[in-house]
C-alpha cells in the first residue's frame, strides 16, 4: 500500500482525538495538560502533511508556523505547569473535580 | 487500557514525542523534527515529571472525571466525521517532496516572519516571568519586600 496524504492526516486525527479525549475525562490538571500537548502535536503532524504534500506557493509556511507553534506551546506548558503547581499549593489538590470555588 | 499511574502515562507520553519527531522525518521535516526532540523530550516533559513529582499528595491514580463518558464518546464521533472527511475528500498531492533545509526556514523566520518571530520572544520572555511568580513562596514574596 502506497503511503500517501491520507494516511499522515489519519495518524493526525487520531492522535488529536486521543488528545481530546484525554482532556476530557481526565481528572488530575496535569493529565488535562498532557491531553492538550498530545493535541498540538497532532496538529503539528497536520500543519507538517500538507506542507509536504500539497503545493503552495510557500511550503516553508507550514514548517514555519509549526516552529510558531511548538514556541508557543512551550510557554503554555511552563505557565499552566505553574498554575497547578500554585493551585496545588492553597488546595493540596489538582483534581478538576474539587476546584469548584467558583460554583454556587 | 490507560495507565494507572500517572508517572507511567508521563513516561508513554515521552514515548509519543518521539514517535511524532520520527513522523516529522518520515515528511522530510528535519530540523522540526530536531526542534521537536529538544523542546518536547527534552524540555516539556521533564516539567510535566517535575509538576508531577511536585504535588505528592494529589490523586495519582489516574482517575476520570464524571463527565468522562461524554468526552469520550464526543472525540469518537469527532473522530469518525474527520475520518470520512479524510476518505471521501479526493487529495491532489505531489508526489515530490520540496526541498525545505534549515536555511529556507532561517530566512523565512527572518524575512517574512520577522515581526511573529520577535513577539514570540516577548511571549516566552513573559511567560517565563509569569512562572516565576506564580510558584514564589511567601518567603521570598517577603525577602522582596526588604530588599
Amino acid at each position: 500500500m502506497m503511503v500517501g496524504i491520507e494516511q499522515f492526516l489519519g495518524v493526525g486525527a487520531i492522535l488529536f482525538c486521543m488528545g481530546l479525549a484525554v482532556a476530557l475525562s481526565k481528572r488530575n490538571a496535569i493529565g488535562v495538560l498532557m491531553g492538550v500537548e498530545l493535541m498540538l502535536n497532532a496538529v503539528n503532524i497536520t500543519l507538517i502533511t500538507f506542507s509536504r504534500f500539497s503545493s503552495p506557493a510557500r511550503p516553508i509556511t507550514g514548517h514555519a508556523f509549526v516552529a510558531f507553534v511548538i514556541t508557543v506551546a512551550a510557554a503554555e506548558a511552563a505557565v499552566a505547569l505553574a498554575l497547578a503547581m500554585s493551585v496545588y499549593k492553597n488546595r493540596q489538590t489538582v483534581d478538576v473535580d474539587r476546584i469548584n470555588l467558583l460554583k454556587s | 487500557m490507560a495507565s494507572r499511574n500517572l508517572l507511567h502515562a508521563v513516561l508513554f507520553l515521552i514515548v509519543t514525542f518521539l514517535g511524532v519527531a520520527g513522523f516529522f522525518v518520515l515528511l522530510s521535516a528535519e530540523f522540526l523534527a530536531m526542534a521537536q526532540v529538544i523542546i518536547y523530550v527534552g524540555a516539556i516533559s521533564v516539567l510535566v515529571l517535575f509538576a508531577v513529582l511536585l504535588t505528592p499528595r494529589a490523586g495519582r491514580d489516574n482517575g476520570e472525571t464524571k463527565m468522562a463518558a461524554p468526552g469520550v464518546l464526543l472525540a469518537i464521533c469527532l473522530l469518525a466525521v474527520f475520518l470520512f472527511i479524510i476518505k471521501d475528500t479526493n487529495w491532489v498531492s505531489v508526489s515530490q517532496s520540496p526541498a525545505l533545509g534549515p536555511n529556507a526556514l532561517g530566512e523565512a523566520l527572518l524575512d517574512r516572519w520577522a515581526l511573529p518571530f520577535e513577539m514570540a520572544s516577548v511571549l516566552l520572555t513573559a511567560a517565563l516571568v509569569g512562572a516565576i511568580m506564580l510558584v514564589r513562596t511567601p518567603e521570598e514574596e517577603a525577602e522582596d519586600q526588604l530588599a
